[in-house]
């Protein structure tokens, strides 16, 4: 005999339609799963997503749940309609880190999703905005039996609450020609130096690290990181003007001016004559537009590295802020050069666990204090890149200015000799 | 369980990608040439050596069960090399090596009731979190929206009509986990939040929710001889930043929690820098489980967008060339006094120009 369910009127309504329906989804745990546990959790669930609807409320809340040895990584969830939906009133979260750009085997996806079948909902998702795979649903005990199971085949929590949250980087040069870095290696460098902060959460709120491998920013890592790293090259763009040729030859010469040359955001591009192009690198703000647009003819030059922007998020507390330019170049070919990079992320985070008040971002930190202030705590020297312009506001005391210039001419001079 | 039966965790943090890569992938690692779009939800990557990998992208439910995630990977088996990566939006790729088995590949994922597409100038799918389904503090449900939404912009998603790619992102509250999107559609509260005084004292930590206010519109208070706090309305801007770390200051209403649209936002640094979204329309309904009016307005504005701007032009960069007062024209969207940004930054947001266009 069929089992008896609780009504889901208005989520059947979500069955409908061409796009793939996760009530259908659910509701195929809830009538087919052997297990009669994950056949009762799902129907409790859809009864209480049921009752969300009818109501337009939401009815889980948080708590305390870790596993042995950590503080953070589970999204605990208590239902505050247990006695109505009893089955699903345990319904807590686990985030696990992904690779970078999220690799899987179809062999892997099985074991996790057996291992997840066994101990939890048969619910996940590929991935949430923070960068986890969730796997939802699962009670107080069962969290720390399907950790066990995972972490022992290379799997390991995320983080959640105020501690560094698991990284984001995009595909970058497993399979893209844009990529100007390698997103694989720093993501790994710098979230993997921070597993401490990561699985005990003891900052002032979250820090979030993304890698994109070229201005695209595909991980939108300027608007939605802490710390964005985005590869970037340094010397003259690669054109192979027979390419250039053809895709005049392709798509006439109007579209190429339309669409290239006069929407080079600083008129860098010069579509000559004879269908060659001429590109003023030195003006080029590498927005990437050009190469978006004739990925054939145009590539990245040879001398490349990272920008490193600080201070991005979204709203609470004083509104959005973007990451703002703090390294603007640097390169990582050397072990060295990565245990810079890691010492720089090391140095901010410490500055701003000393600094930062309770439930404050880096970036609302930084905004508070002025960027100088925050330079200075992390011993970075001011440069005109980090700015669109100069103050506007002359209500600033300025007596130390001869030894701020002789400043500047010096690190000048050790460049020019460098 | 004594402490000493417990089981010391591996602090493995973050593993090795390599293992699971596409080992063409792995053997051209930054040294790809260019790639190419064969049909909608299909890329080709060319390497320097000439070697090439297929990537057929398509969309799923998200939230995925058991029995779906073993479909996928059956297609990964059986049509696919057995390799699978998922995107920032949750769309799933299948990288191959061989164009021979794009087709079946695109047929099978086609027939299991996937959506191939996602790619170049299409709609991508919303990116979104938890919402009624998981999250504690949510306004609506994310799934339910995107689900709906999806139903409507199908077409839009498997074709590549958009003047540029449009990200689209939902989110539940103000936190905005769906982030910054070309179009995104975000709980916007309208009343100050209902406090349970009986509770606020055992459930809350009340300086820290005093601090958590934006405009400072909280404050302790004695109610009915308990400890507790209380709201001053004429100031609340009911963004609901107090509810998290005080669930008895309920700021979710089913009547007065609306939806609000906000376009424009860029993550790209591509043409112009990135942008932030804008707000366009507000006090819509938060009508589950099909959220019509919300989806009615997201595609008139896809539909002016289309119409109106020029190829490459995300839709921040379409406004700035028509200029805001169009926008309005053209999507009959009203303009209010909600529209204009009245906090301490808000003169880099007004038009100091005579620039009008007539």
């Amino acid at each position: 005999m069929a089992d008896k369910h609780y009504p889901t009127p208005m989520l059947d309504e979500l069955e409908n339609g061409p796009w793939p329906s996760f009530i259908s989804g659910i509701k195929r745990l809830r009538d087919d799963h052997p297990d009669e546990r994950i056949r009762k959790v799902t129907d409790s669930l859809l009864g209480q997503l049921e009752h969300s609807y009818e109501t337009r409320k939401g009815y889980w809340k948080g708590g305390t749940v870790s596993v042995f040895g950590y503080g953070g990584g589970i999204i605990p969830r208590f239902s505050e309609v247990g006695d109505a939906f009893p089955e699903s009133k345990e319904f807590h979260t686990l985030r696990v880190q992904p690779t970078p750009a999220n690799y899987y085997t179809t062999d892997m996806l099985r074991k996790l999703g057996d291992s997840w079948e066994k101990w939890g909902s048969g619910l996940q998702t590929f991935h949430g905005q923070t960068g986890n795979i969730m796997f939802i649903g699962t009670t107080t005990e069962n969290t720390q039996h399907f950790f066990d199971e995972i972490n022992e085949y290379g799997w390991d929590l995320g983080g959640a609450g105020p501690c560094v949250r698991t990284a984001m980087s995009c595909v970058g040069a497993a399979r893209c020609e844009m990529s100007c870095a390698n997103e694989h290696a720093i993501h790994r460098h710098l979230v993997n130096n921070f597993t401490d902060d990561v699985h005990r959460p003891a900052l002032p709120y979250k820090f979030k690290f993304k890698v994109s491998g070229c201005p695209n920013d595909c991980q939108n890592s300027i608007e939605r990181s802490d710390f964005a790293v985005i590869g970037t090259w340094r010397d003259d763009m690669k054109v192979d003007q027979e390419e250039i040729k053809a895709y005049v030859a392709k798509k006439g010469r109007q579209y190429i001016i339309d669409n290239v040359t006069t929407r080079c955001p600083t008129q860098a591009l010069t579509l000559n004559d004879d269908d060659t192009l001429t590109v003023d690198n030195h003006n080029c703000v590498r927005c990437m537009h050009c190469l978006n647009v004739m990925p054939r003819a145009l590539h990245p030059g040879d001398d490349r590295g990272v920008t490193i922007l600080i201070g991005g998020k979204r709203t609470l507390k004083i509104g959005d802020l973007m990451g703002t330019v703090v390294v603007p170049f640097k390169k990582l070919e050397t072990e060295e050069d990565y245990e810079s990079l890691v010492e720089l992320a090391e140095e901010i985070i410490d500055f701003w666990a000393e600094n930062g008040l309770e439930h404050e971002r880096c970036g609302e930190m930084i905004e508070r204090i002025g960027l100088v202030n925050f330079l200075e705590g992390i011993g970075v020297e001011v440069d005109p890149n980090m700015v669109n312009n100069p103050r506007q506001s002359s209500y600033v005391r300025m007596d130390g200015w001869d030894e701020e210039a002789e400043k500047w001419f010096a690190r000048q001079a050790e460049k020019a000799s460098a | 369980m004594s402490m000493a039966d417990m089981r010391e965790p591996i602090e493995s943090g973050c593993p090795d990608g390599f293992q699971y890569m596409h080992p063409t992938m792995r053997r051209n690692f930054g040294q790809w040439k260019y790639h190419d779009d064969p049909q909608p939800g299909v890329l080709r990557h060319v390497a320097y050596n000439g070697d090439e990998v297929y990537t057929v992208k398509a969309g799923t439910q998200r939230i995925l069960d058991v029995f779906t995630l073993r479909t996928l990977c059956d297609i990964g088996d059986k049509f696919a090399d057995g390799y699978i990566r998922f995107t920032i939006r949750s769309n799933i790729e299948y990288i191959v090596d061989d164009q021979a088995k794009v087709e079946p590949l695109v047929k099978a994922l086609t027939d299991a009731g996937f959506i191939v597409g996602g790619t170049r100038n299409s709609v991508t799918s919303l990116s979104h979190t938890q919402g009624w389904l998981h999250c504690d503090i949510p306004g609506t449900d994310a799934s339910g929206v995107v689900k709906s939404m999806m139903d409507e912009l199908i077409g839009e998603f498997t074709a590549w009509d958009m003047p540029n790619r449009v990200h689209m992102t939902t989110s539940c509250c103000q936190i905005n986990c769906g982030g910054q999107g070309d179009i995104a559609i975000n709980v916007q509260h309208t009343k100050p939040p209902k406090i349970d005084h009986n509770l606020v004292s055992n459930v809350c930590e009340r300086p820290s929710v005093v601090a958590r206010c934006p405009v400072a519109a909280i404050r302790p208070a004695m109610v009915n001889g308990k400890p507790s706090l209380e709201v001053d309305e004429k100031k609340c801007i009911c963004c609901g930043a107090c509810f998290p770390p005080c669930p008895p200051m309920q700021i979710n209403d089913a009547e007065h929690s609306k939806l609000a649209i906000w376009i424009g936002g860029n993550h790209s640094n591509a043409r112009g820098k990135p942008t932030f979204q804008k707000l366009v329309a507000s006090g819509i309904p938060n009508n589950p489980p099909r959220w019509p009016e919300a989806t009615a307005i997201v595609k008139r504005i896809l539909k002016e967008y289309k119409a109106g701007a020029k190829d490459w032009e995300r839709i921040n960069e379409w406004v700035e060339r028509i200029g805001w007062p169009r926008f309005f024209e053209v999507t009959g969207l009203p303009f209010t006094k909600y529209h204009v940004d009245n906090w301490r930054g808000a003169r880099a947001s007004l038009n100091a120009s005579t620039h009008i266009r007539f």
